[in-house]
């Protein structure tokens, strides 16, 4: 492995993280607060860490394949949020490293699940750096990463493919640095208008550029003890609407900005995302309608929950805790499933539950006709035996992986329903889960080692599962042992 | 620019990597969604699956938007086909692969204008007129012509008992009476433009520029100069044999073809009648030895294995035959190979990389000048460039010794009424000039890049 090209890349990601902890540092000049240090300080620590990795891993030689991909984004993910934790720590905040390295992993996979028992309590620069790092890893870092600095390898693809949400992932402009570079360009915008129309609906500047981040990200940070429990209705729509767009593939969004409006609306993916979304939300305002009464306000909690959760975001209207039990099985569900792939979600991806229907669908039709053949076509194209058998491999690993974390979890004291929801919670992205760690409470009860456990998972979860798998695996390190 | 390059083969991944590496947009088709997915991991092109003759497909990979779509499938009629398609779906420009002897004739114009094609390749045809031009220098491993015909350049290497070994560039000049220019070294992996204090050295490549007439001046001073070639054995009888065999039977030299297929030489015998077709395998020494191995001047081995050629050819150099041309696509067996002493290659894939990428440039370029001819020499790490100057040009009547070039950039020659001028510090640039630009390890797109 070339590993020289991998320090170098990670150096030059942790100057990147640097240059990006100025925005936070500058906010809390604004607001003159003393944690200003603390990101001057951690500002210092990147810019000497990434520059020292950059200086001594200088290589010719900067040929990647797509081992060294997995490598760089593993890496660079895992020393991202230790870096990003520093401020919480050395401002004081959040004094345990292990609850700070909880809560940056949980910003930048766009989780949300906290460890802060009261968030009024803390500095504006602090929660504005927390919900920054949920808009950086929403579309990923190393995406932004390429869109800035000039590509140096042509093979670059296998960087953003391992960081990429989706099983497929394809480019939407023949160059690697246009695409992130438009990516980068919907994403602003799409922000932005969030902003503007939050700003409208009277919320304070600070508060609406929080929660855009937020929704950007589908992270799920709040900075109010309430969640959005006190915001108006209208705002509460706006994120809610919002919360479904960023669930939905970018490419989309560039076919509809190229005009080509037929075919975006022809996704597969897109429709069965919607359709998923309303008839969760049919149901879970039949269900819950006996609580608060009236039409209005069930159905504006439903999808504002429902929003909430299939797009992994976890921002709560209401306690949904004290919902009846079918609601809260069919949010549960909804955690699995997760957004459409090419989007800030996470989750498994709708468009992989589409292909893993049609291959059971396949499979079941070859049962009663045993000579028949079948293909399997995905938005308009045949998928290959490659594809699919992709698709059911992570399907299995997933399950795998939630089922392992999950009996680590359980060495905690607390309920099923508990350990199960965070579990769930976390390696989805979402946040928050059901009863001790439901949307009104939080994850400080767990111990320092289920805290690793979980940030390991939600790390599982964003970069879909591979990257961090193949970082333990032996051969990726081998090199030649006679030099 | 936007290109489209349909068909991912062996001469379609070469050509997407020498576009790529030019900076273009690039969009790679192929039927083979395996091929797709290999070159999408290699170099930062988009991919597209399916058939280049669709307007589906077409559409998908972006034609409306195309500046050039290029067909080098296999087929010479989807190629046709294709580029019609696209041309009338929006295409500026479009260029086809046509490689079949019955379209190369003479339908080859009308296709070409009835089906709106900015250019024909025909690799096979190409890889020929290498050969041929070699041929008539076989001193040089390498030839290239600019659009004056009598202005030159060639590679060569220099052996142990060469007369420029550890000679200072500046007093070579004055050594020889022969006007003519090293205007790139290459030694080892890097390129050099040397300046005049630069010492070659044994096992250099040099490029030299000058005149024909100079340069077999040079030739004979430097005791270099080979008989011409007059026999010459072409092993494996594909199209580039074909195309070889008629253009040197044609200036009267005597050709022998050995090829292994019956039906082939059947072929070959018709449509060359001058020439000596030898049925048998050409891998077999014995029969290499009883056609006259060892009177020919030249050997040039063309089968379709790149391996069998490499190892063909490096027994005729062990038998001391003249001059070697070896065909190999691969580049890395080149670079094994020439350890072996084999000094000459033809790689047909990488001329219509070559080809293509001048064109592309060409298409480019701005600011009063134009690129007219773009050849890649010492391994693709320094390029030659031929500019037609016009007016307007911000460097225009500027005594060379004046102008601040960029490291590793150099005027190598200026072609004035049609004559070639070895240029020196107080020549200038004038409007209708052609100027050839040396650049190593760069990409010069415009005469304005030259400047620092």
């Amino acid at each position: 492995m070339n590993k020289k090209m991998v320090f170098y890349m990670l150096g030059r990601i942790i100057l990147l993280e640097g240059v990006l902890l100025v925005l936070p540092a500058t906010c809390s000049l604004i607001y003159r607060e003393e944690s200003f240090w603390a990101f001057l300080i951690t500002i210092g620590i990147a810019l000497i860490c990434g520059g020292t990795l950059t200086l001594i891993n200088r290589t010719k030689n900067n040929t990647i394949f797509a081992k060294e991909g997995f490598v760089i984004v593993a890496l660079a993910w895992i020393s991202l949020s230790a870096i990003g934790a520093l401020p919480f720590v050395l401002g004081n905040e959040i004094p345990s490293f292990t609850d700070a390295f909880f809560e940056t992993v949980s910003g930048f996979t766009t989780t949300g699940a906290s460890i802060i028992p009261d968030v009024e309590a803390c500095s504006k620069g602090m929660l504005f750096w927390r919900s920054f790092t949920h808009w950086v890893g929403g579309m990923g870092v190393l995406v932004l990463f390429m869109a800035i600095f000039p590509t140096e390898s042509g093979r670059t693809i296998h960087i953003m493919r391992a960081e990429m949400p989706g099983p497929i992932i394809g480019k939407l402009v023949p160059k690697i640095k246009s695409t992130a570079k438009i990516l980068y360009i919907i994403y602003i915008a799409l922000t932005l208008t969030e902003i503007a129309l939050l700003l409208f609906g009277g919320m304070s500047f600070y508060q609406s550029v929080i929660y855009s981040m937020g929704t950007a990200g589908t992270g799920g940070f709040v900075i109010d003890a309430n969640g959005l429990a006190d915001y108006t209705a209208y705002q509460q729509w706006v994120i809610t609407i919002f919360m479904l767009i960023f669930g939905v593939n970018f490419n989309i969004y560039y076919l509809i900005l190229m005009r080509k409006i037929r075919s975006a609306f022809k996704s597969e993916e897109l429709w069965s995302y919607i359709l998923i979304v309303a008839v969760a939300v049919a149901i879970i305002t039949g269900n819950i309608y006996s609580i608060y009464g009236n039409l209005s306000d069930s159905l504006r909690n439903s999808a504002f929950q429902v929003a909430s959760i299939i797009s992994t975001t976890g921002y709560a209207s209401a306690d949904f805790n004290l919902w009846p039990n079918t609601s809260k099985a069919v949010l549960l569900l909804l955690m699995f499933i997760g957004a459409c792939a090419g989007s800030t979600a996470g989750g498994f991806k709708v468009s992989r539950v589409v292909i893993v229907f049609k291959s059971i669908k396949a499979k079941l039709r070859e049962m009663l006709h045993t000579r028949s053949v079948s293909s399997i076509s995905f938005e308009g194209k045949t998928l290959d035996n490659g594809t699919i058998s992709h698709v059911l491999s992570y399907l299995a690993i997933y399950c795998f992986c939630i089922a392992i974390i999950f009996i680590v979890i359980s060495l905690e004291p607390f309920s099923l329903e508990t350990n199960i929801s965070a579990v769930v919670a976390c390696f989805n992205n979402i946040g928050p889960g059901l009863d001790k760690v439901g949307p009104m409470s939080n994850f400080s009860a767990y111990s320092d080692f289920s805290k690793y456990v979980l940030s390991f998972a939600m790390l599982l979860g964003r970069l879909e599962i591979y990257p961090l798998i193949l970082l333990f695996s032996p051969s990726v390190w081998k090199s030649r042992s006679v030099k | 620019m936007k290109i489209i390059v349909i068909g991912c083969g062996k001469i379609g991944v070469n050509l997407i990597s020498s576009l790529v590496s030019e900076g273009h947009d690039v969009v790679a088709l192929d039927k083979n969604a395996k091929l797709v997915a290999d070159i999408t991991n290699i170099y930062d092109v988009m991919g597209v699956c399916g058939n280049g003759a669709d307007s589906d497909v077409l559409f998908e990979a972006g034609v409306k938007s195309a500046d050039m779509v290029i067909a080098v499938t296999a087929s010479d009629e989807l190629n046709m086909l294709s580029c019609f398609i696209a041309k009338k779906m929006g295409a500026k420009n479009t260029i086809a692969r046509i490689r079949n002897k019955e379209y190369n004739d003479n339908s080859l114009g009308f296709l070409k204008q009835e089906l709106e094609l900015s250019l024909c390749i025909n690799p096979e045809l190409l890889a020929a007129r290498e050969i041929y031009n070699i041929l008539k220098i076989p001193s040089a491993a390498k030839t290239e012509k600019f659009s004056v015909r009598n202005f030159e350049m060639i590679e060569l290497k220099l052996k142990e008992d060469s007369p420029f070994v550890n000679e200072k560039i500046m007093e070579l000049r004055s050594k020889y009476t022969a006007k003519f220019l090293i205007c790139a070294v290459q030694r080892g992996d890097e390129a050099y433009i040397p300046d005049g204090n630069f010492i070659l050295k044994a096992g250099d490549k040099i490029g030299v520029t000058a005149s024909h007439a100079e340069i077999s001046k040079l030739m004979r001073e430097m005791g270099m100069q080979k008989s011409k070639v007059r026999n010459v054995m072409i092993l494996g009888g594909s199209r580039i044999a074909y195309y070889l065999a008629k253009m040197l039977t044609a200036t009267g030299n005597t050709v022998t073809i050995i090829d292994k297929n019956r039906t082939v030489c059947e072929e070959l015998s018709q449509s060359l009648p001058k020439a000596v077709i030898v049925n048998g395998d050409a891998a077999n020494q014995e029969i290499l030895l009883e056609e006259g191995l060892l009177s020919q001047d030249a050997v040039v081995t063309l089968t379709g294995m790149d391996e069998e050629n490499i190892l063909i050819s490096s027994f005729a150099a062990s038998k001391n035959v003249p001059k070697v041309i070896t065909k190999a696509n691969r580049e890395e067996l080149i670079h094994l190979s020439e350890h072996w002493g084999l000094d000459c290659f033809i790689s047909p894939k990488k001329l219509v990389a070559d080809v293509l990428a001048q064109y592309a440039r060409a298409l480019q370029n701005s600011e009063g000048s134009s690129v007219e001819t773009l050849y890649k020499l010492m391994d693709d790490k320094v390029e030659a460039l031929e500019f037609s100057v016009r007016q307007g040009l911000s460097i225009l009547r500027i005594p060379f010794r004046e102008l601040k070039l960029k490291p590793n950039v150099l005027i190598a020659g200026i072609l004035r009424n049609r004559k070639p001028i070895i240029p020196s510090g107080d020549d200038m640039l004038l409007p209708d000039d052609k100027v050839v630009i040396l650049a190593a390890n760069q990409k010069v797109k415009d005469l304005s890049d030259i400047l620092k």
